[in-house]
């Protein structure tokens, strides 16, 4: 493989340190090395800035949700295409890109590692088949457990140890890398039609609290210590006052401790935690609760979260929250599809257009901006849009430029027809912290890695780990003159690396890379009662036999990257 | 000063043509030369303009001051006056879809007929089609519930099915019969059948109006007499029955009032 000498860029590194030093970056063998030989080809980043390939942790990228928007929303599609070029096959849509051009446009920004943050297990093949065709990036997927009737019926009981056997073996034929927990109890609750919005609200037929599900999911979760927490987005999203859910939902990970060989520190993860700070009773009086959620995140070191910026776009929403679609399918009269999968989940899609021009949306985007500038280590905060639903991914850099840059802020404040609102309901005018590259550094690369686990092999341009590498095209020592330069240079690498292998030049594709596919391997006892409760629901209740079910071999999971665990001693 | 482009089908295509540089807009300014070097698409294959089209005439400085005439065979040809926003465009023969499709102004005369999709997503600007209308006349694009929301469309002739679909303003006026599911999910703008109209009209719409001057083969449930009125329609007094609906459907209110769709029959 070929070599390379990264020169003179600023180098940003949290993994080891580095504050934005001139120093070079060499590859060889698709690793970070000490040295190259001399024929190595240079890479001259004089006045760049180097960091390690962005990890997404959270986005709906593939399957079967995000192709049910692709399908019924052809307007998406709509004067967004572009038309094969070089190394680049034809790509389109804006919300819901098709898969060729997700990896490319990750790509081209400087992310070579992403997550598909909730797989139906029953629909695993087709998650597959779409990270199969999403060139370049290095991808996982998120089996959804918080509703799955093996998970409810194991944890009404509270059998740890059995759940902790069923996700082993989910994980194991759905090509899964972590436990996702989305509305606890209410999507199983929304097949009755109704939900649950508080961490103590019955599930129906199943006699089990959304707190019981989410207690002894992390408890399985760390019996077997699997390379990422549990990962959860908890009940009553998205409604006035679900601050106080989201704090409950967090107590209960009160005390607990994580047991993994991967370096990973917390036992619960919170994403779009935008969408789970708001106060207030209506959407009239609807403000800002940044404040108390962060408060509680910053003094509880065994959690981590990720952002969920709205970014004032069009965009399509989508989530196994099914109730809650279908509850804003009702505040905008926009097309509704839902879907219910058997005896494991559901999912809502709905369009949703963020205006600037309504003052819900505009406080929307303040609180995503608060959360992040008011979480005290980077290394536990990750900037995500919880693509699409609170905007496209391809809107990163613009998110960037609004925490770079108070400037930024202000001028879109100003830009707002509800800007007094925006200011009485939030206190997004008085933060005037701008991220730093290196902490830009820690919310996408080095933090989101060592959350899931991977902190050996992403996320650092230490010796030893991928060669996933970033150069983009802006100075950090220089004053920036024009926020724009910031959304300009971070939308657009100079030149990316995945794995040793340059697939960005200049901003163009220059290569599809290896793609592979991230996957967690883990090895237990054999649980005989387990076992047969698996194939007695294949029997009694699939609409599939198990023997269809896996997600098996070279058509689904061509190139996959097994990350290895061993709970048979514990 | 307004200045005169003619282009002429010479060469007809084995498939269809997207000419979406067809309009004023991209015409302003250019000379005859650069307007056939223009990229037009055959199937996956990309064009030039003058492949097909003798191009004569230069275009005006800006849109307002370009006439576009299109002679000849556009049978196969597609998105003829696509986005434009001022100027004018007279096309001679027969056109297939997306006649002024999402324009904002200017105005676009069919001395024959157009295919489906014309005037789609209409913003501004006046299409009068000498000829019939196909299907979705001036309606959203597909998943789009954005339609039709300014300018006119007048269809001297018929006009097919699902026309006026999710329009929310401007005005279609259509001297012959239309098809079925006229304004189906319309939110406002107003649609003037003077021929007959067949049926499911107004299906699923909150807001506009309807005005039939022939019969209506079936009428919807959905909608509820309410009272005769007495409209004049371009300068004629008539007296119409008005309906309401779709009742089976959520309704604003404005200023206190519920907003229903308003369905006016001749008598």
């Amino acid at each position: 493989m070929a070599e390379y000498l990264i020169k003179n860029g600023h180098v940003f590194d949290p993994v080891q340190g580095i504050k934005g030093d001139k120093a070079d970056v060499a590859i060889k063998d698709g690793k970070i090395v000490d040295k190259v030989g001399s024929s190595a080809k240079v890479i001259d980043a004089k006045g760049m800035t180097v960091m390690a390939g962005a990890v997404e942790i959270h986005s709906h990228i593939a399957g079967p949700k995000v192709n049910l928007g692709r399908i019924y929303r052809p307007e998406d599609k709509l004067f967004s295409c572009t038309p094969t070029h070089g190394m680049e096959r034809m790509g389109g849509g804006a919300s819901i890109p098709t898969t060729f051009k997700t990896g490319y446009e990750y790509a081209k920004m400087g992310y070579t590692t992403a997550m598909e943050a909730a797989m139906p297990p029953l629909f695993s093949r087709h998650v597959h088949e779409e990270i199969r065709d999403t060139p370049i990036i290095d991808e996982g997927a998120y089996p959804v457990l918080g509703n799955n009737w093996f998970v409810l019926e194991y944890l009404r009981n509270h059998e740890v140890e059995n759940t902790a056997a069923y996700i082993a073996w989910l994980l194991k034929v759905t090509k899964g890398y972590a436990v996702k927990v989305v509305n606890p109890g209410g999507t199983e609750a929304w097949a009755w039609g109704l939900n649950c919005l508080s961490i103590h609200d019955p599930v129906p037929y199943f006699d089990i609290t959304p707190a019981q599900i989410v207690r002894g999911l992390i408890e399985a979760n760390e019996y077997l210590g699997l390379p990422h927490s549990m990962h959860i987005h908890p009940n009553d999203l998205g409604n006035p006052g679900c601050y106080q859910t989201t704090l409950d939902t967090l107590a209960l990970a009160e005390g607990l401790k994580t047991h993994n060989k991967f370096g990973r520190e917390q036992v619960m993860h919170l994403t779009h935690t935008q969408f789970h700070s708001y106060k207030g009773t209506n959407w009239a009086d609807f403000e800002s609760g940044a404040k108390e959620v962060t408060d509680y995140v910053n003094a509880h070191k065994n959690i981590t979260i990720d952002t969920g910026n709205v970014t004032l776009d069009e965009t399509t929403t989508m989530t196994a929250d099914g109730p809650f679609e279908h509850h804003l399918t009702g505040l905008n009269h926009l097309k509704w599809a839902n879907v219910d999968v058997e005896l494991e989940t559901a999912a809502g899609v709905v369009p949703y257009i963020y205006s600037p021009n309504i003052s819900v949306c505009a406080i929307q985007w303040a609180i995503g901006l608060e959360i992040p500038l008011m979480m005290k280590d980077g290394m536990r905060c990750y900037i995500t849009t919880d693509h699409p639903n609170a905007g496209p991914f391809t809107r990163y850099p613009r998110v960037f430029k609004w925490l770079m840059s108070t400037k930024a802020r202000e001028a879109q404040i100003n830009a707002f027809k509800h800007k007094d609102k925006v200011l009485s309901q939030t206190s997004i005018g008085s933060l005037d912290r701008e991220i730093t590259f290196y902490e830009l550094a820690q919310m996408t690369r080095a933090g989101p890695a060592k959350s899931l686990g991977l902190s050996a092999i992403c996320g650092g341009l230490k010796p030893g780990m991928e060669a996933d590498v970033a150069v983009y095209n802006i100075d950090p020592d220089k004053p920036i003159a024009n926020p724009d330069d910031i959304e300009k240079a971070f939308s657009r690498c100079a030149a990316v690396f995945k794995s040793g292998v340059q697939v960005v030049s200049n901003g163009e594709i220059v290569s599809n890379g290896h793609k592979r596919t991230l996957w967690v391997d883990v090895k237990t006892k054999e649980n005989a009662q387990v076992k047969r409760d698996i194939s007695e629901k294949f029997v009694k209740y699939y609409s599939v036999t198990q023997n269809n079910y896996e997600a098996l071999g070279h058509h689904f999971v061509p190139n996959p990257f097994a990350i290895e665990v061993d709970a048979t001693q514990v | 000063m307004m200045e005169t482009v003619t282009i002429t089908m010479k060469n007809l295509p084995a498939l269809y043509l997207e000419a979406d540089n067809i309009s004023p807009d991209v015409f302003a300014g250019k000379t005859a030369e650069q307007i056939a070097g223009l990229d037009v698409f055959e199937g996956n294959t990309t064009q030039t303009l003058g492949k097909y089209f003798e191009v004569t005439g230069k275009a005006g400085a800006t849109a307002a001051d370009t006439k576009i005439v299109v002679k000849g065979d556009v049978k196969k040809v597609k998105y003829l006056g696509f986005k434009m926003t001022a100027g004018e465009m007279l096309i001679e023969e027969s056109a297939d879809l997306y006649v002024g499709a999402w324009m904002k102004g200017g105005k676009i005369t069919a001395k024959k007929n157009v295919a489906a999709f014309a005037g789609l997503a209409m913003k501004g600007g006046e299409l009068n089609i000498e000829g019939d209308a196909g299907n979705y006349l001036g309606t959203a694009y597909r998943g789009d519930w954005r339609g039709m929301s300014g300018g006119k469309i007048h269809v001297k002739g018929n006009a097919g099915s699902d026309i006026g679909m999710y329009m929310k303003g401007g005005e279609i006026v259509i001297d012959g019969n239309i098809d079925v599911h006229p304004m189906t999910h319309a939110e406002g703008g107003r649609l003037v059948v003077k021929g007959n109209a067949k049926s499911k009209i107004g299906g699923q719409s909150l807001q506009g109006d309807i005005i039939i001057f022939g019969d209506i083969e079936v009428m919807m449930p959905g909608f509820k007499p309410v009272d005769t009125v007495e409209l004049e329609i371009d300068g004629k007094k008539a007296k119409f029955s008005h309906f309401i609906g779709d009742m089976g459907e959520r309704h604003k209110k404005k200023k206190g009032q519920v907003m229903y769709m308003n369905l006016y029959k001749k008598l």
